[in-house]
């Protein structure tokens, strides 16, 4: 199968999907990468906006409830804090507040996480607040072929999603395996990125790849990985997280954010508040995520805060050892 | 300026009713039958008749917290408006929304806003979707002298002038801010001339003379609909009432009545004499009465409801 990169995986599920419903339409910060769509579509359906982006977001909303389906691209999910009324008070509530009589299909997808040497305003993970606003489906995909799938099918829903790209994966060119032909991933399912017996680690975002690094990593030590990647955090797909936990008994959750009130956090509760799952565990589940501090400029301090796939593995070790 | 009998007979039922129906809300909500008070619209009856009698039914609005009088303006069925005030099932959003959150897209609502200038940017895009559907509707946004000083105002406005959207941003400026005064929060003295900020225009008119509210509507609605962009119609109200029946805001203006304007130029212009608008009124009162039955007998939710309606199916 060929291989391309995450970036250019969604950039062709946009292209689809323009091609696919004329009211499919960009309000972006900038063209970037988009810049074929424009010379494809023309400069109406893809549409350069000022930094206004309360603005702009919210009239995204507006577009969406009168029959269109943006997809609004502000850049990294730090410069849409200034739309942050438009996403928690608009966005996220009024299918519901108005009894559901509209809806509002738009994706906003942005850039999130660290690795740019960019300070703490744009390298952050902000995801874990994301989760806690009913009315957003939440996606965060880990490969190529799972961000194009999944931007297809977050473009077709009927609801607000927003949509998170790592951005050192554009960064580092990430690539991976991607079908020439049609295909889509449905919202809220997880997939096992590598079938292990031992140990459930459940990753997300960038944090799947260090997962399987360190699975890599411990697979020469005996200990055999189970890699999880839920793809999707709202709808979050428990099922599959909870089989695993229950068939491997061992837990580490992974999750780039700070650690209090991470989506590690929650995936966390969703496995012990389970009354099987938590039976069946024979170690208390182990959280790897960044501390609680601002994600620091220099290098050294920021791969410090950031886990990576030492920290992965020293987490499964301990909790092989604590289950002994 | 001129209009047939029949448009001023109109104009002037929808202001009564707005009266009645935000009079009657408030009585249901100091009997309890409304868990939450009612921002009231008396003595702003005026802005929000004006510039809706200018619009079309597939015309688009989005309003304020103080929402009555667009929707009742724009169309929305009394009865609903006033079961969802009722926290009912029979309500326009089921009960989920209530005071602060009438909408009914079927007749071009897209909802009155519990953010101070939240709905700026929402109506914004209702304009850009008339532009990128290749329609000649139109929106309006409705918004208090208040939200003139949030970013959204500015945000919308320019991003509306650059794209020549088909919007007319209509500032209600009844002077306060809850319980600010603009005299002391505006940086100017006409929240119009904000307007020249952007490159459009911008008018002040008197928001409690119907039929000049009207006239700068026609004029603005007209220049969106051929394409040539937004305005910025400022019409200056008192507020009667106090924000929402629990701020400290004086009761002032009654000098300025828009409905008792509206009735003085109707009788002194001929187009109808006492009786008939006293029959206007008696009507009015009956579809309120009507509206308050409708609400008292609508089902009351299942609790399990709340779980509903969070995600489109």
């Amino acid at each position: 199968m060929r291989e391309i990169t995450y970036v250019d995986a969604i950039i062709e599920a946009l292209r689809e999907e323009m091609r696919r419903d004329e009211t499919v339409f960009h309000l972006c910060g900038g063209l970037g990468p988009l810049e074929p769509l424009a010379s494809e579509f023309g400069t109406d359906r893809v549409r350069v906006c000022p930094i206004s982006e309360d603005a702009y977001v919210g009239a995204g909303i507006g577009a969406a409830g009168c029959g269109f389906r943006p997809i609004i691209s502000p850049g990294v999910m730090a410069f849409a804090f200034t739309a942050m009324d438009q996403i928690v008070n608009q966005m996220a509530k009024t299918h519901y507040m108005l009894g559901g009589q509209a809806r509002f299909p738009l994706v906003l997808r942005a850039a999130t996480g660290a690795g740019r040497a960019a300070a703490a305003q744009h390298c952050q993970s902000s995801h874990p607040f994301f989760l806690n606003l009913p009315g957003l489906k939440v996606v965060m995909p880990s490969t190529p072929y799972d961000a194009k799938g999944l931007m297809k099918s977050a473009i077709r829903d009927d609801n607000p999603v927003v949509f998170f790209e790592p951005q050192s994966f554009s960064i580092s060119g990430l690539i991976g395996p991607v079908p020439e032909e049609e295909y889509t991933i449905p919202l809220g399912t997880a997939d096992i990125k590598r079938a292990g017996d031992d140990v459930t680690v459940v990753a997300i975002g960038r944090m799947v790849q260090a997962a399987l690094a360190a699975a890599e990593t411990l697979a020469g030590e005996g200990i055999s990985v189970e890699v999880v990647d839920p793809r999707t955090l709202t709808p979050m797909d428990t099922a599959t997280i909870r089989d695993s936990a229950r068939k491997t008994g061992r837990v580490v959750v992974v999750d780039e954010a700070s650690v209090t009130g991470s989506a590690a956090s929650e995936i966390t509760a969703v496995i012990v508040e389970d009354p099987a799952t938590f039976r069946s565990l024979q170690a208390p589940p182990r959280r790897v995520c960044a501390p609680d501090v601002p994600v620091p400029f220099s290098p050294i301090l920021e791969q410090f805060c950031i886990p990576d796939q030492a920290d992965v593995a020293a987490a499964v070790r301990q909790t092989v050892t604590e289950s002994q | 300026m001129t209009l047939e009998p029949a448009r001023l007979l109109e104009m002037y039922r929808q202001m009564a009713t707005i009266r009645a129906f935000t009079r009657r809300a408030s009585e249901e909500s100091r009997a309890g039958n409304i868990p939450t008070p009612i921002p009231a619209n008396v003595g702003e009856e005026g802005s929000a008749v004006g510039v809706c009698s200018a619009l079309r039914p597939d015309d688009r609005i989005t309003s304020t917290h103080r929402c009555l009088g667009h929707a009742i303006a724009k169309g929305v069925d009394l009865g609903c408006i006033m079961a969802e005030l009722f926290g009912r099932s029979n309500g326009c959003c089921q009960g989920k929304g209530g005071a602060m959150h009438i909408a009914d897209f079927s007749v071009g609502m897209l909802g009155a806003n519990g953010i101070v200038g939240g709905g700026l940017p929402i109506a914004t895009g209702a304009a850009l979707a008339a532009q990128l559907e290749g329609s000649d509707r139109v929106a309006v946004a409705f918004f208090g002298d208040g939200a003139s000083n949030e970013g959204t105002f500015h945000s919308s406005m320019n991003l509306a002038a650059i794209w020549k959207l088909p919007i007319v941003f209509v500032c209600e400026n009844n002077g306060w801010a809850i319980a600010v005064p603009a005299s002391y929060a505006l940086s100017v003295e006409d929240v119009s001339v904000r307007a020249v900020s952007y490159g459009i225009p911008g008018v002040t008119v008197d928001g409690t003379d119907v039929l000049a509210v009207y006239e700068a509507a026609q004029q603005a609605v007209a220049r969106a609909r051929a394409g040539n962009g937004p305005s910025l119609i400022e019409c200056k109200n008192y507020r009667w009432d106090s924000n929402s029946q629990v701020d400290h805001a004086a009761a002032r203006g009654r000098l300025h009545d828009p409905l008792e304007s509206l009735r003085s130029h109707i009788l002194n212009a001929g187009t109808a004499d006492s009786d008939a608008l006293e029959r206007v009124h008696r009507e009015v009162d009956a579809a309120v009465a009507d509206a308050a039955a409708y609400a008292a007998a609508g089902p009351i939710p299942n609790p399990q409801d709340a779980l509903d309606s969070v995600f489109a199916a």
